[in-house]
């Protein structure tokens, strides 16, 4: 069985009515890590947010299947006990919630509802300040509310110490790229590319190749006005890096 | 040429009987007695404050206080025991505690051991016996003509007499314990003078049962002294409390209100920088549920240049609660370098909620940075998601927001034991909030 599976999904945005997803179909199988590029507006950041459970997006046909089992129906927390993981491409600054709280709380409440006890402090500790130092995470930033006052790249940076203090099962990177130097690109791909496992999958969303020269994906998919129009290999994303995404606007419209 | 009569509301009408009925008891004779004279006369012309009286726009303390409860008698054996846990917020500070119940001083359950620099007495003692250090400030902190105060001056019982000596650093907190055992109605009136270079710290709790609570303080703060001021309602009824200050020069002061588990609250502060070079907040959280309703209203002066005054007040509103904002930020001529901020905030969890703001801003002065801000709105959905994305369940996440949401005022709290009581008292509030799905 595949670990995901997007089955015809129709998604519209709630009270415009706006259709954005279009019969999208996308299967992602364990341990593979999926790129998905394509122009602006052709529903990349939708799809991670439906993925998510962010409300305000109405599915009006079609299903997303986690192991089998449909997810629409979880709200948001459920979703990452089960193992889905959205770093954001615009992680939100969260004011008075200090950072390691915030973590330690959102790995409780997956552990609990997993049925599973509370981690112990010393353990919860002792994997912070790993992960943290791999990402160049300073005690200061852990101890500041959530991103408060935090740069772009240490925003995505923090957003990948929380998705290895998670341990998701299918993470979705929204243009995690975006906003990055070269340096805090080569960081956050690094820490990307520690978590890759054979148990974990990963959707890897960009607008640029560039991104893939770090994390180099199995698969690319292609999407453009809500559906997949081109699935290939790494090298997909050289080609559409050469020639540009109009032949697939122009294919769709 | 005709008489005009106002026409008089029963509450009015059992105030002014109240008072007839009291005056030959009231402590104090002579001076004070002419002071009282003089306030009630005050009252009496205007009568209850209401709606049509700009200050009290919000708070129509004519219609909320649609009969005046009968005046405390002085607390039994009973009701003193009942008075053992008021006021456990501070707990964790270990103050020195002055205990009132109903508006009288019980001494035995209060902490009287000599301290050096810090005199402590009762008010209707200072009143009968003509305290000079009363006599030299009763009235004259901050001159007012609100009704509310005037009724307070006209029939104060009780209250405290403190003074920090020039220069003295109080050990611990002092804590002002008000408990109502009984549903009746009150009138304490106290005068804290900090001397010259002194330091102090001072908290005033109110809790008990359904009482009507006239209360005021006049709290001097002298040149280069320091103090930081809390004051904590957590009681039914209907709490009207003035703060009247006046602060020398090259002093610091930072004062807090925490309102929760209320009736209606009216807390009215009037500050007064008189001195050039000194520094002030004034800050307040009111978390409020069910029809709750406190006014938090300010007048802040600046009489004297180089000053810096910072006033945040926040709250958290749910069900019908209704929380009031006003506040009024005066420089005087001549008050130049004034550094005046004002900022309100207001959470609304449900529709049925109402946030009032009324921020003002008189200058007279030209050389001066002054501003003032006002937001109200829900939870940032995006927020919450964010938090949701992460495992963390929704009624966590509200709280985790609206923690956030009053930590922002409360970690700018200089005074360390106080910033964690009131961290914790806003957190027990918290944990019993309902969600709704």
């Amino acid at each position: 069985m595949s670990l995901l599976e997007i089955k015809n999904l129709h998604v519209e945005i709630e009270d415009e009515g706006k259709k954005i997803l279009n019969g999208l179909t996308l299967t992602i199988e364990k341990g593979q890590v999926a790129a998905i590029m394509g122009p602006n507006g052709s529903g990349k950041s939708t799809l991670a947010y439906v993925l998510a459970g962010r409300p305000g997006y109405a599915v009006t046909e079609g299903d997303i299947l986690l192991d089998g089992e449909s997810i629409l129906d979880m709200a948001p927390n459920e979703r990452a006990a089960k193992g889905v993981f959205l770093a954001f491409q615009y992680p939100v600054e969260v004011p008075g919630v200090a950072t390691m709280t915030f973590l330690r709380t959102a790995l409780n409440a997956q552990r609990k509802l997993r049925g599973e006890g509370e981690i112990s402090t010393p353990e919860f500790l002792k994997l912070v300040r790993a992960e943290a130092g791999d990402l160049g995470i300073n005690q200061d930033m852990l101890r500041r509310g959530v991103n408060v006052g935090f740069s772009g790249g240490e925003k995505k940076r923090a957003e990948i110490l929380q998705m290895a203090i998670l341990q998701p099962r299918i993470a979705v990177l929204d243009e995690t790229d975006s906003g990055l130097d070269i340096d805090a690109l080569r960081i956050v791909s690094e820490g990307v590319n520690r978590l890759r496992s054979p148990e974990r999958s990963m959707i890897v969303i960009t607008h640029y190749q560039r991104l893939l020269n770090y994390i180099v994906p199995d698969v690319v998919h292609v999407l453009a006005k809500g559906r997949v129009v081109r699935t290939g290999g790494k090298e997909l994303a050289l080609e559409l890096e050469a020639k540009g995404y109009a032949q697939y606007t122009d294919e769709a419209a | 040429m005709a008489d005009v009569t106002p026409i008089k509301t029963p509450a009015e009408q059992a105030l002014a009987a109240a008072y007839n009925g009291a005056r030959g008891k009231l402590p104090g004779q002579g001076t004070i007695a002419i002071l009282r004279a003089d306030a009630f006369k005050r009252f009496d012309a205007k009568g209850l404050p209401h709606r049509r009286v700009e200050e009290w726009k919000y708070t129509d303390l004519r219609t909320l206080l649609s009969d005046a409860l009968p005046l405390a008698t002085p607390p039994d054996a009973e009701a003193r025991k009942t008075a053992k846990d008021s006021g456990a917020v501070f707990a964790a500070l270990n103050p020195r505690q002055l205990v009132f119940v109903d508006g009288a001083f019980v001494p035995e359950l209060s902490d009287l051991s000599p301290e050096p620099g810090l005199t402590i007495g009762s008010m209707a003692e200072a009143l009968l016996k003509g305290d000079a250090l009363v006599a030299a400030h009763l009235g004259k902190t901050f001159e007012s003509d609100d009704t509310a105060l005037a009724l307070n001056t006209a029939m104060m019982g009780d209250g405290a007499v403190i003074r920090v000596a020039a220069g003295a650093a109080l050990t611990r907190p002092l804590q002002l314990v008000y408990f109502t055992a009984t549903e009746t109605s009150n009138y304490t009136r106290s005068l804290i003078v900090i001397e010259k270079g002194a330091q102090a710290a001072i908290a005033e709790t109110h809790d008990g049962c359904a009482a009507q609570v006239n209360t005021a303080l006049e709290l001097v703060v002298g040149d280069e002294a320091q103090v930081d001021y809390f004051k904590i309602v957590a009681a039914r009824g209907i709490h009207v409390g003035s703060l009247l200050m006046s602060v020398g020069k090259k002093a610091r002061f930072d004062t807090f209100v925490l309102n929760q588990e209320v009736g209606v609250v009216r807390n009215q502060s009037f500050i007064r920088f008189a001195g050039e070079h000194s520094t002030g907040s004034v800050r307040g959280v009111n978390l409020l549920r069910g029809e709750e309703h406190v006014d938090n209203t300010l007048l802040i002066e600046h009489a004297a240049a180089h000053c810096a005054g910072r006033e945040q007040f926040k709250a958290v509103l749910d069900g019908e609660s209704r929380s009031v904002f006003q506040g009024k930020i005066v420089v005087k001529p001549g008050a130049q370098k004034t550094d005046s901020k004002m900022m309100t905030r207001a959470l609304l969890l449900s529709d049925k909620a109402e946030a009032d703001n009324k921020p003002e801003l008189e200058i007279f002065a030209d050389d001066v940075v002054c501003g003032h801000g006002a937001t109200a709105g829900a939870l940032d959905p995006t927020l919450k998601f964010y938090l949701m994305s992460r495992g963390i369940d929704e009624a966590q996440a509200e709280t985790l927001l609206i923690q956030a949401f009053i930590g922002e005022t409360v970690e700018e709290i200089p005074h360390e034991g106080f910033r964690d009581a009131i961290m914790s008292a806003a957190l027990d509030w918290l944990k019993t909030r309902e969600v709704k799905p």
